[in-house]
């Protein structure tokens, strides 16, 4: 990001050790805990015992992932957040493309109520219950529209939007104007076009949000077959992990060995839920620092 | 062209302006806009205004049957209750203490690690740990809450470690004096590379030539850093500062985080009005009128939060955000 300072190929100076060194072990810190995961999916329960510091993977045994596989609630629940995830995204960048585009017109009178009206939102709301009632009464209860209608909006992700449509030369519009295109037009054959990294970036967000939602399941969400992968997660991950049962299932286990271990398995769902992030992320690193750098908190 | 003037033309200055074009023309001519913008305002209507309007419960007894319209008045009853309630008073307590807690642990961090990330001068080492830190963050709660309930369980890691060097197994997710500390770090864990964009982007909008002429005028990095990359710093700061205070007790006190990591043995530290509505509101017999009442309370604490930071930040010489 600091690219465009002149740095030629310097030495490493005293600080550039001592920030290497630092910045290696928080990285080393950050990292460590999905290594951890990856190497429990992959073992087997013999292997965790007899080593008191399971730090390298002593054994490898892909059976976590294929009773993961066998799970046919696993398979909804990801069925279900793939449904969420694609309508989702293209709910959530069509509203707030055109509405971000719109507010970044000066000139539009009753701009800044608007804008005002957004902006308040952040700081104040109804709370749970008047949301939940609602929400309810819109006939969102155990529908996977509740994670992608009252779910889609990032107030947010809108006013990066608008600042960065702020920052489009506005001689663009001016001559496709005088060809007679109208706003709508523009807006669809010249400006997102010419933007669609940025775009990218946030159709990205949307999806990694809509990936990892949980919260409106929570609420709205009981029937099962409806429920995402998240609230999949929370279950096997969460909910099953009271200190109790973990005693039990470790009993269990020690009787009789050979099946799968069962934080190999918690862990084999992490990392199976965890794909979809990690194919995208590169995609997403390579955009977001410009993405919020155009937008930036004021504008 | 009188599209690119009004467009242009600050509001006040569109009076002086006026006999040029009518306000009705003016509408007319953003039809398309309004037309773009309109499903957002649905939106927030639906979604943010309507529940406002439903805050009235928190002065009503709440009746399913008759619906929040139908239900009858009480006054400030639920809010009396509230008062001598005392698992709403640990709750507020715990949203203090923790949302606090976490903006002094955390707040600091990111702008630390900016300036080491802004000053390393190894570009694609730079890229590297960024890439690294700023992954977590885009890993839900629910995931790395079973991932940290994995590490400090009876024979995860930290136990291990701690029986390495001779210590007693412990779990600190039901350990009261653990539990905070476990989400401070976590959430540091979780947002630091996240949170350190925003300064990056800030330091690299600083002209690269005030920090040459420093360097040639003999300044070493301390001095730079106070009297170049801080000053360019100071407003982003301020601003998320502000922001940071306002949504203290409801971005601060992460719903998402507490709720997957506690438990009933750690309520006492752990239980705040986020999770205290959530779990009242949703048990058999619940008072919506009074669970509504409760997130009142939250909701004008946070307003007051968010105006006393602002004007402090006026006091201080900064812009503030309003």
């Amino acid at each position: 990001m600091t690219d465009t300072t002149v740095k030629k190929r310097k030495k490493w100076s005293v600080f550039d050790i001592v920030a290497f060194v630092v910045l290696g072990l928080l990285a080393l810190v950050t990292f460590f805990p999905f290594y951890n995961v990856l190497i429990i999916s992959v073992a087997k329960f013999e292997a965790i015992s007899k080593s008191d510091f399971y730090i390298f993977p002593l054994s490898f045994d892909l059976s976590a992932y294929k009773l993961l596989l066998q799970d046919m609630k696993f398979w909804s629940s990801i069925l279900n957040s793939v449904i969420v995830t694609v309508v989702g995204v293209l709910f959530s960048m069509t509203i707030s493309v055109a509405g971000a585009y719109a507010l970044s017109k000066r000139g539009m009178p009753g701009r800044n109520i608007m804008l005002s009206l957004i902006l308040f939102t952040m700081f104040f709301n109804g709370g749970l219950i008047p949301f939940y009632l609602v929400v309810k009464d819109l006939g969102f209860v155990n529908n996977l529209l509740v994670m992608i209608i009252p779910a889609g909006l990032n107030t947010f992700y809108l006013i990066i939007m608008k600042n960065y449509f702020n920052t489009i030369p506005e001689s663009l519009e001016e001559s496709a104007k005088l060809d007679g295109a109208n706003d709508l037009y523009i807006l669809y054959k010249i400006i997102i076009p010419i933007s669609a990294p940025f775009m990218a970036t946030f159709a990205l967000f949307y999806a990694v949000e809509r990936w990892n939602e949980w919260w409106y399941a929570l609420i709205f969400i009981s029937d099962a077959s409806k429920a995402p992968l998240q609230i999949y997660l929370r279950e096997t991950l969460i909910t099953s992990n009271s200190l109790l049962s973990q005693m039990a299932q470790t009993l269990a286990e020690q009787e009789q060995t050979g099946k799968v271990y069962t934080p190999a398995l918690q862990m084999a769902a992490i990392v199976v839920s965890s794909i979809p992030i990690i194919v995208v992320y590169p995609f997403l690193q390579k955009h977001f620092n410009k993405g919020i750098m155009v937008g930036s908190i004021k504008g | 062209m009188a599209d690119s003037v009004t467009a242009r033309t600050p509001k006040r200055s569109l009076r002086t302006l006026a006999p040029k074009q009518s306000l009705g023309k003016t509408i007319l001519q953003y039809k398309y806009f309004y037309l773009m913008v309109l499903p957002v305002l649905i939106w927030y209507a639906l979604f943010s205004y309507a529940p406002m309007y439903g805050v009235t419960l928190a002065f009503k007894s709440f009746n399913y049957s008759k619906g929040i319209l139908g239900s009858p008045w009480i006054g400030l009853e639920n809010f009396q209750t509230l008062l001598t309630d005392p698992d709403f008073r640990r709750a507020f307590w715990n949203t203090v203490i923790i949302s606090l807690m976490k903006l002094i642990t955390h707040f600091p961090m990111p702008i630390i690690l900016a300036i080491v990330l802004y000053e390393f001068s190894r570009t694609k080492m730079k890229r590297f740990f960024q890439t690294i830190l700023t992954f977590p963050h885009f890993i839900s709660w629910v995931v790395l809450s079973g991932i940290i309930i994995n590490i400090l369980s009876k024979d995860g890691i930290y136990n291990q470690i701690i029986m390495l060097f001779g210590g007693d197994p412990n779990s600190p997710l039901v350990d009261e004096s653990a539990f905070r500390p476990v989400l401070y770090i976590t959430h540091v864990w979780r947002e630091i590379g996240w949170d350190s964009i925003i300064y990056l982007a800030a330091l690299a909008g600083i002209n690269p030539e005030l920090f040459e002429a420093a360097e040639v005028d003999g300044a070493n990095r301390f001095r730079r850093l106070l009297n170049i990359a801080w000053p360019g710093l100071k407003s982003t700061v301020a601003v998320l500062l502000i922001l940071q205070v306002g949504q203290l007790l409801t971005q601060g006190s992460s719903f998402e985080q507490i709720f997957n990591l506690y438990s009933s043995p750690v309520y006492s530290v752990a239980d705040t009005i986020d999770t205290y509505i959530y779990r009242t509101s949703f048990t058999i017999g619940s008072d919506f009128g009074y669970t509504t009442a409760v997130g009142v309370v939250k909701s004008i604490i946070s307003l007051i939060l968010l105006w006393a930071a602002n004007t402090f930040a006026k006091k201080m010489g900064e812009e503030g955000l309003y």
